[in-house]
């Protein structure tokens, strides 16, 4: 229904026409798709066990040791040479392609973690000998979730107290700016350090604090675009025809105002991903046990000869932020009325 | 001796031929009035000659010869000699058309620091002179002004004033008057007429209104599709048309009247003391905002089956009066309708009353929602007012009400893009229409379409008055349209009402010096067969 509408067909034509962008969102939407699967393609467990004429699913169930013949009533340990060699010897295993999650230590290391790139660890292990590529696997997943998560509440909800300012202006417009003002020149970075004294940073609470301090983006200019709109001979009419002021501003004013914020969706996920990196990357971000690419850029730093560190998550991030610049550049063009002359 | 001659200009944009084939020329110390509707090609012609088309168009031609010298192939240098010193150029709307940052004298003057080298006291002296020319006050105060400061009229003639600064040979003016009001009109193009003869100019005037142009113009070419159609002196080409064209333009000057309204129709809507102020910028933080009234004590009645008229010149109140009847405003005073006050009842009971007063408004391109099909457009008011209808029984309603207005039962699926002017304003009758309301609101519902549309869309108004019984509030600044179409008309001004009575009584004898005066403006000397 939505691609059939001929304005935003022509938009779709226009987007598709930056080549740019349009690649860069299949790159995106790739990576992210792969990266939602990284159980798949990096974990200490193998997909599929064949063992004394039974299939197991180790991703998916736990299985103890004593399962496979084992001596513990703990979840088995597949990189354990022991239970390895049990069962291989009534079985076989499918392992992902890389044999370490995010939080694996490999205790194997022939050097001092940190230890540098090899055939085990394709990009080097940081300072506690856990997988590099394993943990930029999970933690793109997790900085991608996070931004996406964060942006669509902080866009509903600006798009919400936009309309209404927009839609009712008079006092509660004016009300609504000056709030607008004194919150959005609070100091956040300071006000969550402050916060994470007392409340334990998780995913959860780190976005809901977040949330807090981010729907503003959008408040302006969908406000501007319906103080605009209700002055159109379309709304007027529904008005006259007796539209509730709900359907008014859903129906006819908002598609209008969808465009402002689509253009802005890339830049806030993007401002949303860079935030939480460097939440981590000061130490005041995620839990420690929880993968993120922020802390890896704080180890690069901190371990300076061990230059694998700093250089994958830089790069892992460039390419991350340099995609959604790329879509939202797309998304720009696409919506620009001047584009679509030509 | 024809002071520009053009042979055979033809002008394409890609593939599409704009202007096609075309001869014209203007005759020295004469006006040619070109006539046209939206889209014949009549700017580009006017623009050709300056070399002014935008880039994405193509144009060639066999000749292109102003005063004896011909324009194909002139350098860059030599265009813009041309450019402001032997063409003067006017456009449509004088606001966009002069830079909001200059003083008039800057504008006036910059003109002949390029081409003539002027010093800066000889300029302001030429700035004087000019001024006096086109009517307006020669004083410091004057030079001093910036657009904002002026209104339409004098920044019309300051337009014109910048176009004679170098004592051209030649006059462009594309729509001079469009943007103004029918009482400014007038007097600009008086002005623009003695100035043809006083300085023995040669005028190209641009329109689409054949009866204004008429009037002024000694000769005459009507354009179509980017074709000529017909040329020649004005009267012999109204008089005796040629073209079938011609002959459709000049049938499509509003004419008829109004059927004649039953005697004992009762009154629909009766309205007293309807008053609407807004508050005005605050003149400082501890005095209060001035009230400005728009519409400031008016009442009306409005019989079942009657087309009641509200003429006024813009910013005399009669759009938000509209809006006022319509209750999407607030305002004082007190409206009946069909005996109950609109302005008691609360807001479900007024969102029920809501299907029996629908509106048209003006614009055919802001009126609808580009998102969403003709239908849905259509249809959005059924299953607020009629729930029970099912959609095999909405989709039937539909069809029957697209080729009520005249549009084709396919229509439904297609967005407003893809309609013209005339074809949107069908729609938005037809949206009002579903709800079978009694009162129907027309806000300028053909001020921005060509002439022959006017016309019938017009037709189409009076059809479904006879067949509906609907009782029309008709807002218009086009007193032709109104005398057409009205039964009683209402002339505001300021936000009050000046006079009002039987259509055929006002026109033929106005009691009130302003509506003489505007219908003066709208009638005087009108050379066109009735």
């Amino acid at each position: 229904m939505a691609f059939r509408n001929p304005v935003w067909e022509r938009q779709w034509q226009v987007f598709k026409r930056n080549r740019r962008g349009y690649w860069s969102l299949w790159i995106f939407l790739l990576l992210f798709v792969l990266s939602l699967g990284a159980e798949l393609i990096a974990n200490d467990k193998p997909l599929l066990v064949r063992y004394d004429g039974h299939f197991y699913f180790p991703v998916v169930v736990e299985y103890p040791e004593t399962a496979f013949g084992g001596f513990f009533e703990s979840e088995a340990n597949y990189r354990d040479p022991v239970v390895k060699d049990l069962i291989n010897g009534k079985g076989w295993m499918i392992w992902p392609p890389i044999h370490y999650s995010y939080n694996t230590i490999n205790y194997d290391l022939q050097v001092p973690a940190p230890a540098p790139p090899s055939a085990d660890n394709w990009l080097g292990t940081d300072d506690q000998g856990r997988d590099v590529l394993a943990g930029l696997i999970y933690g793109f997943r997790i900085s991608v979730l996070f931004g996406l998560i964060l942006t669509i509440l902080a866009s509903a909800i600006g798009i919400i107290v936009g309309a209404v300012q927009g839609y009712y202006g008079g006092w509660l417009d004016l009300a609504g700016q000056r709030f607008l003002e004194v919150w959005s020149s609070m100091p956040i970075l300071y006000l969550i350090i402050v916060l994470s004294s007392f409340v334990v940073p998780g995913f959860w609470s780190l976005l809901l604090i977040l949330l807090l301090f981010s729907w503003m983006t959008l408040v302006d200019l969908v406000r501007a675009e319906f103080l605009r709109g209700r002055n159109m001979d379309y709304v007027r009419s529904a008005q006259a025809l007796g539209v509730r002021t709900p359907v008014i501003m859903f129906r006819h004013m908002l598609p209008n105002a969808m465009v402002a914020t689509l253009t802005f969706l890339p830049f806030i996920l993007n401002g949303a991903v860079v935030t939480l990196t460097s939440l981590d990357f000061i130490g005041f971000g995620m839990p420690t046990d929880a993968p993120s690419l922020g802390r890896l850029l704080g180890q690069g730093k901190a371990n300076l000869q061990a230059p694998w560190l700093g250089i994958s998550a830089f790069i892992t991030l460039t390419i991350l932020l340099s995609l959604l610049v790329f879509i939202g550049e797309a998304v720009r063009d696409a919506f620009d009325t001047r584009k679509f002359l030509k | 001796m024809s002071l520009l001659r053009i042979r055979n200009l033809g002008i394409h944009f890609g593939d599409q031929r704009a202007v096609d084939g075309l001869d014209l020329d203007v005759e020295a110390g004469r006006m040619l009035a070109l006539v046209g509707e939206s889209g014949s090609g009549k700017s580009l012609t006017a623009l050709s000659v300056l070399n002014l088309l935008p880039d994405a168009a193509h144009w060639q031609a066999d000749e292109l010869v102003l005063d004896g010298q011909s324009l194909l192939g002139l350098k860059d240098r030599e265009q813009r000699r041309l450019r402001g010193g032997k063409v003067g150029m006017i456009f449509q709307e004088p606001l966009t058309a002069l830079n909001p940052l200059h003083n008039v004298e800057k504008q006036i003057s910059e003109s002949l620091f390029i081409h003539q080298g002027l010093s800066r006291s000889a300029a302001r002296q030429r700035c004087m002179e000019l001024l006096t020319q086109v009517e307006l006050p020669a004083t410091e105060d004057m030079l001093r002004r910036y657009p904002h400061q002026l209104s339409g009229g004098q920044r019309q003639r300051v337009m014109i004033a910048m176009a004679l600064a170098n004592n051209p040979r030649l006059l462009i003016a594309d729509e001079p008057t469009t943007a103004l009001d029918v009482t400014v009109q007038e007097t600009i193009l008086t002005l623009i007429k003695r100035l043809q003869k006083e300085l023995n100019l040669s005028v190209l005037l641009i329109s689409h209104d054949l009866g204004v142009v008429s009037r002024f113009a000694e000769d005459l070419l009507v354009m179509h599709n980017g074709r000529k159609v017909e040329a020649g002196p004005t009267h012999r080409v109204l008089s005796a048309p040629q073209d079938a064209y011609t002959r459709h333009l000049l049938a499509s000057e509003p004419s008829g009247r109004a059927d004649p309204l039953p005697e004992n129709a009762p009154v629909l809507l009766n309205a007293s003391g309807i008053h609407v102020s807004f508050k005005g910028q605050r003149p400082s933080l501890f005095r209060p905002a001035p009230a400005f009234h728009a519409v400031d004590g008016v009442d009306l009645q409005l019989r079942q089956g009657e087309t009641l008229g509200i003429v006024g010149e813009s910013g005399s109140g009669k759009s938000t009066l509209a809006l006022a009847l319509l209750r999407l405003i607030g305002s004082d005073g007190r409206i009946l309708f069909d005996g109950t006050d609109l302005r008691a009842l609360k807001r479900s009971e007024l969102r029920q009353w809501r299907r029996h007063i629908q509106v048209v408004f003006q614009d055919p391109y802001g009126s609808l929602n580009p998102r969403m099909t003709v239908g849905q457009i259509i249809t959005e008011g059924m299953s607020l007012h009629f729930p029970d209808i099912d959609r095999q029984q909405r989709d039937t309603r539909l069809c029957q009400l697209l080729e009520e207005v005249g549009l084709s039962a396919d229509s439904r699926h297609r967005y407003p893009h893809e309609f013209s002017g005339g074809q949107r304003q069908r729609i938005a009758i037809a949206r009002a229409l579903i709800l079978e309301p009694r009162l129907l609101i027309l806000d300028e519902p053909t001020s921005a379409l060509d002439r022959s549309v006017q016309h019938q869309i017009l037709e189409l108004l009076k059809k479904l008055q006879a067949r509906h019984g609907l009782s029309y509030l008709f807002i218009s600044h086009d007193l032709k349209v109104i005398r057409a179409i009205c039964h009683r008309v209402l002339v505001m001004r300021a936000g009050r009402i000046v006079e009002q009575g039987n259509t055929s009584t006002l026109f033929d004898a106005p009691q009130q010096p302003y509506t003489r005066t505007l219908l003066h403006a709208a009638f005087a000397g009108d050379t066109l067969p009735r």
